[in-house]
């Protein structure tokens, strides 16, 4: 009898975990909860306070999709991954999509079996280094230290990087951006490197960020965006036009303040249809009801807004809008019709 | 189904597969292997099954360890670029992996030996000190002790830098042993033993071995052997005349003479790390992950093998020390002559646990960013790559394959060492 119980919850769980990856839309109505990965804590990005409610640029994605799947940006969980974790978390349908300043590149949509459904950041990789260590360029880098998060482009990009300098290195591998931190403020690497948002997050939760440096180069094109699995793209669209539409919703002028009044009197029929309030009912082409952006707006605010609460000019992280303003502004931002 | 025969005497029945006491276990065993066996039909079809849910290739294709890595790794015993395979970085991985777990099995018997021993020695001062080393290493996590022993290294020595002169010339850091070796916040640098003359190098397949390190390890076999003859020699002079010819020097002649001698034709010297720009050059710089992992290892596992040790000699009778004392033997050469060549028969098997455990344990190498076979191929190949499945089952494979082979030679050596029954 015992036997017989365990092999059916085993069958269960097998027959559950293959249901889970077709349908995963079906799944997080039916949990109430968004499986959401994130970093295990980068700040400005996606980092706990202290009633460990998340908060940051990438957890807001997160939020926003909550509140147009489930209604409730409340209704989210947060699972932190680290580089090397992250994939096979949402592989295995732990996580039902990944808002993890992660690098889309060729090899992760296609060999990894995963979707990138757009880019939230435009980055790139940089170096921090100490302001004593009189060091004003990364090419004066030679022979140093390096400390690097495993599992990520950046380990590549530096690698191909002092090759392509003629430049040796001493490369420190490290899990998660705390243990990077720690070690380079123990002076045990020269410089630390990652996408030169991450410095900038990691330098504002120094003691003294006045004492470091990020050096001038970039060495790599490292546009982060969230990802989901390969193959279930009725999901895909969703994630993918949600985060669209908090890039519109700056376009336009929706702010979480003037949303409301938006809706009803825009003069802009997009506006209105990307708002629910016209005839058209987009929502129902991604299986949704009719406000579902209205609801990912309100979650937090505008892309512009959420850039400027979490890491914009005004916190201390302090990251100009640069390649991620808009295109109307000369950035890279740039959302496709809602229509 | 109807017995077909009617033989009285060997009828067979099919209840009788149930019933009868003499089949009754047989059936049970086939029924339970079958069980066993579709368990794990099962297992394989699910994994195959989810596999395919989730858009990936089922077969298992280990293609990918011919593609270009394209990460860097520091501590490296081989030729080692980013443009080398996924299949070389697994072996540099290997290779660290077997590094810490020859280094740690060598220290921790050594210090375990010892501790063990001194557990149980007379003065009680000695013996707590052990009692409390046992206990403190052995019941706290290696995890936590692997941590602390990089901690240590990191925040509390030196950085580089600090052995610069400043302005007024003075550094903020020396080096020790005759500004040999320098232990600093990354990695403690030593000298690198270099030879004038090169004879070149081996080269087998995928490592370059040289052949001055080859023809050193030659010569000290040969040595070694060449002692043991001077030894067996000596022995066979004294179970004939009683007398046993001085072989001291004759030793230290044929232990010394070839190597030293070797070693000053081939203009052997030591290069000195220096410091140049950010870091110390010349010397081999051992990274911090290895020195705190082999040291951690060692403390942890020595605090096992020092039980061991004890119990070892504990099961000795008390008659074998008042025996050899009654030959006026000293109790040091008691104990290396009389008592641990009888202990070792029940000190090898648990020994060899502590041996595997070192070489498993080394895989929590990660902790400390060491790329050990679980950082390489478990760790940086698989996440880069993807194929979490294959770089599983290759690295518990391997895993395995060690485990049975230091498991192997153990076992023959304890062939040797057991006592032999007549």
């Amino acid at each position: 009898m015992k036997k017989s119980v365990f092999l059916g919850t085993l069958s269960a769980a097998a027959l559950s975990a293959g249901i889970a990856s077709a349908a995963t839309l079906d799944d997080v109505k039916a949990r109430g909860e968004l499986n959401c990965g994130v970093t295990t804590g980068l700040t400005g990005f996606a980092v706990p306070d202290a009633n460990g409610n998340w908060t940051g640029f990438d957890v807001a994605v997160c939020r926003a999709v909550a509140a147009a799947v489930l209604g409730d940006p409340a209704k989210v969980k947060f699972v932190p991954t680290t580089g090397q974790t992250r994939f096979t978390a949402l592989a295995s349908g732990e996580v039902d999509m990944l808002a993890r300043n992660t690098t889309w590149t060729f090899s992760r949509d296609t060999d990894l079996k995963f979707d990138f459904v757009g880019v939230n950041y435009y980055d790139g990789q940089g170096f921090m280094v100490r302001k004593d260590l009189g060091v004003s360029s990364a090419k004066e880098l030679a022979g140093a230290t390096i400390c690097i998060q495993t599992g990520t482009t950046t380990e590549l990009n530096l690698a191909d990087y002092f090759k392509a300098n003629n430049m040796e290195y001493q490369p420190v591998a490290i899990e998660t951006n705390a243990e990077g931190e720690q070690q380079y403020l123990a002076g045990a690497c020269d410089a630390y490197t990652t996408d030169a948002s991450g410095l900038a997050a990691t330098r504002a939760a120094f003691a003294d960020p006045e004492n470091h440096i990020i050096l001038p180069e970039i060495i790599s094109k490292e546009p982060l965006g969230p990802l989901v699995r390969h193959g279930d793209n009725e999901w895909g669209d969703i994630v993918m036009w949600t985060l669209n539409a908090l890039v519109a919703a700056e376009e336009y002028g929706i702010t979480s303040a003037n949303l409301e009044e938006q809706a009803a009197n825009s003069p802009n029929p997009e506006v209105k249809r990307l708002l629910g309030s016209s005839e058209d009912d987009l929502g129902a082409m991604i299986k949704l009801d009719k406000e579902w952006a209205k609801r990912a707006i309100a979650a937090s605010g505008n892309y512009g807004e959420i850039f400027a609460a979490t890491i914009g000019e005004s916190t201390p992280i302090g990251l100009a809008r640069g390649l991620n303003a808009q295109w109307t502004q000369g950035g890279l931002l740039y959302s496709p019709p809602f229509r | 189904m109807a017995n077909v025969h009617d033989v009285p005497k060997d009828t067979f029945r099919l209840s009788m597969l149930l019933y009868d006491t003499r089949y009754r276990s047989l059936t049970i065993q086939v029924v339970i292997f079958m069980l066993f066996m579709a368990g794990i039909a099962w297992l394989i079809d699910n994994t195959v099954d989810n596999l395919r849910a989730l858009g990936k290739d089922p077969v298992f294709d280990y293609s990918f360890l011919g593609n270009r890595a394209g990460y860097d790794i520091s501590q490296r015993l081989i030729e080692y670029t980013n443009d080398s395979t996924h299949a070389r970085a697994m072996l540099v991985g290997l290779l660290n992996t077997l590094l810490v777990s020859v280094l740690g099995c060598i220290a921790a018997t050594i210090l375990g030996v010892f501790a063990g021993v001194l557990r149980l020695s007379k003065s009680w001062i000695v013996a707590r000190l052990m009692t409390v080393y046992v206990e403190v290493t052995r019941n706290v996590p290696l995890l936590l002790w692997i941590l602390l022993v990089y901690a240590v290294f990191t925040e509390a020595m030196p950085a580089p830098n600090a052995f610069r002169p400043n302005a007024e010339g003075v550094a903020g850091a020396s080096m020790i042993l005759g500004d040999s070796v320098a232990i600093t916040n990354r990695y403690t640098a030593i000298p690198n033993p270099m030879y004038v003359r090169d004879l070149g190098t081996i080269s087998l397949g995928i490592v370059h071995i040289s052949v001055n390190f080859l023809v050193l390890v030659a010569i000290i076999a040969g040595s070694i052997w060449a002692n043991r003859r001077i030894l067996a020699h000596a022995a066979a002079v004294q179970e004939a005349t009683g007398v046993r010819p001085t072989t001291w020097w004759k030793s230290l002649l044929t232990l010394f003479g070839p190597v030293v001698a070797f070693l000053w034709f081939m203009g052997f010297h030591l290069e000195y790390p220096e410091l140049k720009g950010f870091n110390f050059a010349g010397g081999i710089n051992v990274t911090n992950s290895l020195m705190a992992l082999w040291l951690a290892l060692t403390l942890y596992t020595a605090a096992f093998i020092a039980e061991i040790v004890r119990a070892g000699i504990q099961a000795i009778s008390k008659g074998q020390t008042e025996a050899a004392f009654a030959l006026g033997l000293r109790p040091g050469r008691t104990m290396s002559l009389v008592i641990l060549p009888q202990a070792l028969r029940v000190i090898i098997p648990p020994l060899i646990s502590q041996y595997l455990n070192l070489t498993k344990n080394s895989s929590l190498a990660i902790a400390v960013g060491y790329l050990d076979l679980r950082g390489t191929l478990g760790g940086i190949t698989l996440n880069q790559t993807g194929r979490e499945l294959e770089a599983i089952l290759l690295m518990a494979g391997i895993y395995l394959t060690i485990s049975l082979i230091i498991s192997g030679a153990m076992n023959v050596y304890n062939k040797s060492v057991k006592l032999k029954e007549r």
